[in-house]
């Protein structure tokens, strides 16, 4: 049976104790110094016990043996051995960082620093107090020809699982075993109660065995027998010299205590741990939501074929339809929801980076979140990942004052970073908060002037904000390496937009900044409009439009025989004759006789000239790069109920494009 | 075909105990803590029962001291877990009821040797 390939487990070891390490992490984290409560001591102790044994049996034993450190200092720290301190807090929390070092770099990534993994061992060992392990000598012990075993089983050893067979089994299988049954004890039938041992054995054991492999035959029934080994050319002890061991009161442990009657140590609130999951490829859920896809699809061009029907003479069919439609769109629903995980998978790691950054600032600061649990698509949680960083970053730096500035403006020394996630009707919204400074109106509209940032006339508060996010916008006064060179915010704005989110910004001086996202549900449904030009259909993401409108004469002007704007409420916008742009037939050339639609994206605007609204709908993405090629100014496709292929517009494109094109 | 429960918090352990023990032809079922096992163990039958100390919602000895109050487990071999080997470890584990414990790391081989030991 040697040929169990352990390298197929590593897999799964490696994921889950990245992600006991995130758990210990953030229990570390929340672990109040003074009156760290039980629970979770024992949640960061089993993950240190449990990454321990896994890396021991699969063979990681650089692992093993530094958990085995961990793990040792946590154990003194369950039984009360220990108070933790806050230098233990830090401690642990680098010895979390060494140990997800080691596995990554045992996973095959980055070779791990080996002199940090020394260092940190060294301060591990110092905390336990370790003096370098004597190893008694072993006594060479000569070994016997053989032993003589006398083996009395407590009348109750069954209870415990064993039967005295198995040991005579084992012990015959060590050398030559002569077994001799004592049956003195045996009770008449009618007195005999099987549940109780009345044997006892003799055993004349000839071999080439030491002492110690002879007990470890009767290691698991130490307690629950007497037992006597001799070389085998002593006499065996009679059985009046082990009378009386077996009258011993079986119950008393060895402190003599009264042993606790049994209790379940079922921890209540453990709920997260008690839903049963398993673990599945993205791909698969990825393939099973583009079935989906395709169901709704096909679900959506029965329901249009079947409105021509005679609904008396297929009332049987339709019914069944409109069933079929239910029932689609809860599957929908729930396949979609597999591919949700709460936001808590982002935010986790923003208490060990305040933290950090508080320390390195020297500034006080309580990082709160609320609405941990909301569910979003993994695909947005992770790209939403860095923006919040960064804007956390950001409120760390700039937005929280120090703490005497704060104590000077009379506020708590304590500065508080609220991360809040909420869902709001299709939309999953986050902000981030601080109760610092706040925006300074006059500070941004001088730093806008001195980098030629454009600043419209008369700008309203809200139009000053939105100028942080213009590229190279910064207005810290020293660069530190904390938020970096304020390259971010329009980095920041950009990644949500990729996301089809908004961000907004609200502040009130000497109060505090809050920054809100806005985020789809998901990356695979969007909220379109439908637009036709010609022949074609067209979707418009719908937080892109801003509005549609039937330009009058004279509205629309020509900047060059190829750019023209269309004036609105005193702006002029660049017009996007899709005909053109996509070289297709239109039913009306000019934009006087056409629709145009409104679309915004990163704060400029341009006018989509089309020939119809079509209406709204939710639309399914496809990809066009997986399925044909890139296009420019197409993000995507989706399939209509009719079966047509419609193209989803990349408004930022063509925002891009236009709007440099009417520039020039 | 006998028929073991591996309860063990850890997939990782868990695949392997399973895996090994159904290439060495018994029929395993697998807990991911004790509270699951108990709930296994009320409703089926099991030869041998192979659970790991260190558990959230309910630990390998509350586990082993929970079955021992079962009428169909009140014999039946149950084995500890365990990454610990001092003789405390161990006493814990059998006044709580245990049969015998296997210390961790072991491979495919130790384990199966000592279940075969158990079962034969």
């Amino acid at each position: 049976m040697s040929n169990i390939d352990l390298s197929r487990f590593h897999r799964t070891f490696f994921d889950e104790s990245l992600e006991g390490l995130d758990a210990m992490e953030s229990a570390l984290l929340r672990l109040d110094i003074g009156q760290a409560d039980a629970e979770t001591i024992n949640l960061i102790f089993r993950s240190a016990h449990s990454i321990k044994g896994g890396a021991g049996t699969f063979g990681f034993t650089a692992v093993a043996g530094f958990t085995h450190l961990l793990e040792t200092l946590l154990e003194r720290v369950r039984s009360g051995q220990r108070q933790v301190s806050q230098a233990d807090v830090d401690l642990l929390l680098r010895s979390v960082d060494v140990t997800r070092a080691m596995l990554r770099a045992a996973d095959g990534g980055d070779a791990c620093d080996l002199d940090n993994v020394a260092r940190v061992s060294a301060e591990l060992e110092q905390a336990l107090d370790m003096k370098p392990a004597v190893v008694a000598p072993v006594a060479a012990r000569p070994v016997a020809a053989g032993w003589s075993i006398r083996f009395i089983p407590k009348p109750d050893i069954f209870a415990s699982g064993n039967d005295p067979l198995r040991i005579l089994r084992e012990l015959d299988r060590l050398g030559d075993a002569g077994i001799t049954c004592i049956a003195d004890d045996l009770p008449e039938l009618g007195a005999i109660d099987p549940e109780r041992c009345y044997l006892s054995w003799n055993i004349a054991l000839r071999g080439d065995c030491d002492e110690a492999a002879v007990r470890e035959v009767f290691a698991w029934v130490e307690d629950e027998c007497n037992l006597e080994i001799l070389p085998l050319d002593q006499p065996v002890a009679t059985a009046a010299s082990v009378e009386g061991m077996e009258a011993a009161p079986p119950a008393p442990d060895a402190g003599g205590r009264v042993v606790k009657k049994p209790q379940l140590n079922v921890v209540e609130g453990g709920k997260a741990a008690a839903e049963s999951s398993i673990r599945v490829g993205t791909e698969k859920i990825d393939a099973l939501i583009n079935l989906v896809g395709e169901l709704v699809i096909t679900q959506a061009m029965l329901q249009q074929t079947a409105e021509s029907l005679d609904p008396v003479l297929n009332e049987k069919l339709l019914q069944g339809l409109s069933q079929l439609d239910r029932n689609t769109r809860m599957l929908q629903e729930a396949v979609m929801s597999t591919r949700m995980l709460p936001v808590e998978a982002v935010f986790s790691r923003f208490p060990r980076m305040v933290r950090d950054l508080a320390a390195k600032l020297g500034k006080q600061i309580r990082l709160e979140t609320v609405g941990e649990s909301t569910e979003l698509d993994k695909g947005v949680i992770e790209r939403i990942a860095d923006p919040l960083t960064h804007l956390v970053r950001n409120s760390l730096d700039h937005g929280l004052e120090t703490t005497e500035q704060r104590i000077a403006a009379g506020k708590n020394p304590t500065g508080t970073i609220t991360l809040r996630a909420a869902h709001q009707g299709g939309h999953i919204v986050i902000q981030v908060s601080d109760d610092g400074r706040g925006l300074n109106r006059e500070k941004i509209l001088a730093k806008a002037a001195e980098r030629d940032v454009p600043v419209p006339p008369n700008p309203a508060d809200a139009d000053v904000w939105q100028l942080i996010f213009a590229p190279g916008f910064s207005t810290a006064e020293a660069v530190t390496d904390v938020s970096g060179r304020g390259v971010g915010m329009d980095v920041v704005k950009k990644n949500v937009q990729a996301l089809s989110g908004q961000i907004e910004i609200t502040t009130e001086a000497g109060k505090g900044t809050t920054v809100t996202i806005r985020l789809p549900l998901t990356l695979a449904i969007l909220d379109g409009m439908s637009v036709r030009v010609g022949d074609d259909v067209f979707i418009v993401p719908l937080n892109c439009v801003v509005e549609s409108l039937q330009p009058q004469p004279g509205q629309v002007k020509a900047l060059t025989s190829n750019a023209r704007v269309v004036k609105v409420r005193n702006e002029y916008v660049p017009l996007a004759p899709l005909h053109q742009h996509f070289n297709i037939r239109a039913d009306a050339q000019h934009a006087e006789t056409s629709i145009l639609v409104l679309v915004e994206s990163e704060g400029r605007k341009v006018a989509v000239q089309v020939d119809e609204l079509v209406g709204q709908q939710q639309v399914v993405i496809k990809s066009l790069e997986a399925n044909y090629r890139r296009v420019h100014g197409i993000s995507g496709a989706t399939i209509l109920g009719d079966g047509r292929v419609a193209l989803i517009l990349d408004v930022a494109e063509l925002v891009r494009g236009y709007a440099r094109a009417a520039a020039a | 075909m006998s028929r073991i429960l591996a309860v063990d918090d850890s997939t990782s352990m868990r695949q392997m105990v399973s895996f090994t023990l159904k290439a060495a032809g018994y029929d395993v079922t697998e807990a991911e803590d004790g509270l699951a096992a108990l709930n296994l163990a009320k409703t089926q039958k099991f030869s041998l029962v192979l659970a790991d100390v260190n558990m959230p919602n309910m630990d390998g000895l509350s586990l082993v001291r929970a079955l021992r109050g079962l009428p169909d487990y009140k014999f039946t071999p149950l084995l500890m877990l365990t990454t610990e080997s001092t003789p405390e470890k161990k006493a814990e584990g059998k006044s709580a009821g245990a049969t015998g414990w296997l210390v961790k790391p072991f491979n495919p081989e130790q384990l199966i040797a000592t279940i075969q030991r158990v079962l034969s």
